[in-house]
């Protein structure tokens, strides 16, 4: 269980660049729950994923995975309990080595690196059992560089290297969105299959309205670094895409009056 | 005869430069010329101990730690203080000039009738195998101390490229390669990247400065000044080395570190006796490490002219 409390950020406090990417965010992600974070650009999903990987420490507010305190935690050693997938296919590995010693790197996520052999023989039969359902062929070319292979080739082993150990919390920031769509549609599948075999914790940012809608059992929605909506249970088993875009819709009018107009208009007809 | 024995020495005792190069430079992807101190650093360390009366083994391991200090604090500038590795790597090398002056005492120190490793091997050598004064090989006449320098020297420098190999291909080691790859990546997966670069750039200086200990031993002298153009001379025996093996795996590319510095001291030699001007040297060390960092670019672009003419 993920328990995120009064956050907020702020880049570049006291400039003119200064951006209030995080709010006052407090939300709860129950255990083995798959929440789908969707918002307008800007909005601070990917910051707050961000802040929950440790890529940068928040200016107030705690965060709590599974009774542990990550608050102060160095990235790094958050990784112990947090697997990762970057929208970026070539963010996730390493170019210049090899598939199979990706994999090794995987392996030992937050466990210390002695100075054994890294790729041993057992490692690299179970590698080659582990990427053959992948159906891409790349069983047979565990040692060659992971460089030569395409984004959603790349991107699927990422997401296989990100769940090698069990995490206590999947991190998914639009892994799809700089794929193409057959490729990102291979790569949800794999995302579902993983994600309910080894029953995850997962946070899925995605702007893809539909993947919102047809994964998952949580909706959260952003919007100038809060959580403006939370759709569960029946609620979100209901809802559509149509309904997520009039929602961004409302917003988007929204903002377009004046926010002192706003609360008259308000206190006028409401 | 005797000339190519010696040329293969130095060339392999600077194959130990190249390595330290290779780590920083092929893993790390920046060039440390904290090299440039670090070489002299381990130079004017075995030398001074060495007058001092320390046994020559001795100051040659301290020297090698002296040089992993030396890589460890450029490390810690870099990735601590977040400033520019170049910049770190010429803090710490300008610093070490002053501190190489502090441990010598004096600008030079010669090492004329103490006892080093190298004559500690040369006398090993002759007193094992009973053996004295010149032998004659490949048809011409040599000092058997000089072979036995050359051996040992053979020894030393595959024994820690080997080294090199295994620590490179562990678990660790596998985890610092990555760091030089993709730093967002590893971190991920729980790696302090900080730690890998300042170990690294540890290793990479111990490695140097081993080298100019055994250099400064070999050729009876250490100078304040012999670090200079040394990252040069070390960047183009890695690249000489990538050249002739194109195979980029890594057993492959530490055997080409040491190949291109027995081939780069080859040409030189050939270079010097077919009476090139010595003063040229690094001029000509640099154009040639600047051609080959050029060369593949120029003909790429070469080449995709080429294709588009086709069209």
């Amino acid at each position: 269980m993920l328990e995120i409390k009064n956050i907020s950020k702020t880049f570049n406090p006291d400039t003119v660049s200064e951006v209030k990417s995080l709010s006052d965010i407090s939300c709860t992600i129950e255990a083995e729950s798959f929440v789908v974070l969707v918002g307008t650009n800007g909005s601070g999903k990917s910051t707050l994923l961000n802040a929950i990987a440790g890529n940068f420490f928040p200016d107030r507010g705690t965060i709590v995975l599974d009774g542990t305190d990550l608050t102060k935690m160095p990235e790094h050693k958050r990784a112990k309990y947090i697997g990762r997938v970057f929208q970026n296919p070539f963010s996730g590995t390493a170019p210049d080595m090899t598939i199979a010693e990706n994999l090794a790197l995987a392996a030992k996520r937050g466990a210390s690196r002695s100075l054994g052999w890294a790729l041993t023989h057992t490692l690299t039969g179970e590698f080659r059992e582990r990427v053959r359902p992948l159906n891409m062929e790349l069983e047979d070319r565990l040692d060659s560089p992971i460089g030569k292979l395409s984004g959603g080739q790349r991107q699927a082993l990422t997401l296989l290297m990100a769940s090698w150990i069990k995490p206590k919390l999947l991190l998914l920031d639009e892994h799809t969105a700089a794929l193409d769509p057959k490729t990102a549609g291979t790569v949800i599948r794999m995302t579902e299959e993983i994600v309910n075999r080894e029953r995850l914790t997962t946070l899925m940012v995605t702007h893809s309205m539909q993947q919102a809608v047809s994964m998952g059992t949580r909706i959260l929605m952003m919007h100038k670094g809060r959580i403006v909506h939370d759709f569960k249970g029946q609620e979100k088993r209901r809802l559509k895409a149509a309904d997520l875009l009039a929602l961004f819709d409302d917003i988007r009018k929204k903002e377009l009056i004046d926010p002192a107009a706003a609360e008259m208009i308000n206190q006028l007809y409401v | 005869m005797s000339l190519l024995i010696g040329t293969f020495t130095i060339g392999l005792i600077l194959a130990l430069l190249s390595l330290g190069v290779f780590i920083s430079f092929r893993i790390f992807n920046f060039p440390d010329i904290t090299t440039e101190g670090s070489i002299t650093l381990g130079a004017s360390i075995s030398a001074a101990m060495i007058v001092g009366g320390f046994d020559p083994w001795v100051a040659t391991l301290v020297a090698l730690a002296g040089g992993f200090m030396a890589g460890a604090l450029t490390g810690i500038i870099h990735t601590r203080f977040a400033v520019n590795g170049l910049l770190s790597g010429i803090l710490v090398m300008t610093a070490l000039y002053s501190v190489n002056l502090h441990v010598m005492g004096k600008s030079n120190v010669p090492l004329m009738s103490d006892k080093t490793i190298i004559t500690t091997i040369e006398n090993l050598g002759m007193s094992v195998f009973r053996v004295s004064g010149d032998i004659t090989l490949f048809g011409s006449t040599v000092p058997v101390k000089d072979v036995f320098t050359l051996a040992s020297v053979l020894f030393i420098v595959l024994v820690l490229g080997l080294l090199l190999y295994l620590f490179l291909k562990s678990n660790l080691g596998t985890a610092m390669r990555a760091t030089g790859n993709n730093q967002q990546m590893i971190r991920a997966l729980g790696v302090n990247t900080n730690v890998m670069i300042i170990l690294g750039l540890g290793i990479s200086n111990a490695l140097i400065a081993l080298s100019g200990a055994v250099l400064a031993q070999f050729q009876g002298f250490a100078d304040v000044q012999m670090g200079i153009g040394m990252l040069v001379l070390g960047l183009a025996s890695v690249i000489i080395g990538e050249a002739l093996i194109s195979d980029k795996s890594l057993g492959y590319m530490i055997a080409g570190a040491i190949g291109g510095s027995l081939i780069f001291r080859l040409l030189v030699a050939v270079a010097l006796r077919l009476g090139m001007n010595p003063n040229d040297l690094k001029l000509i060390t640099a154009v040639f490490v600047f051609i080959a960092l050029v060369l593949p670019m120029v003909l790429k672009k070469y080449k995709r002219r080429g294709a588009q003419s086709k069209c």
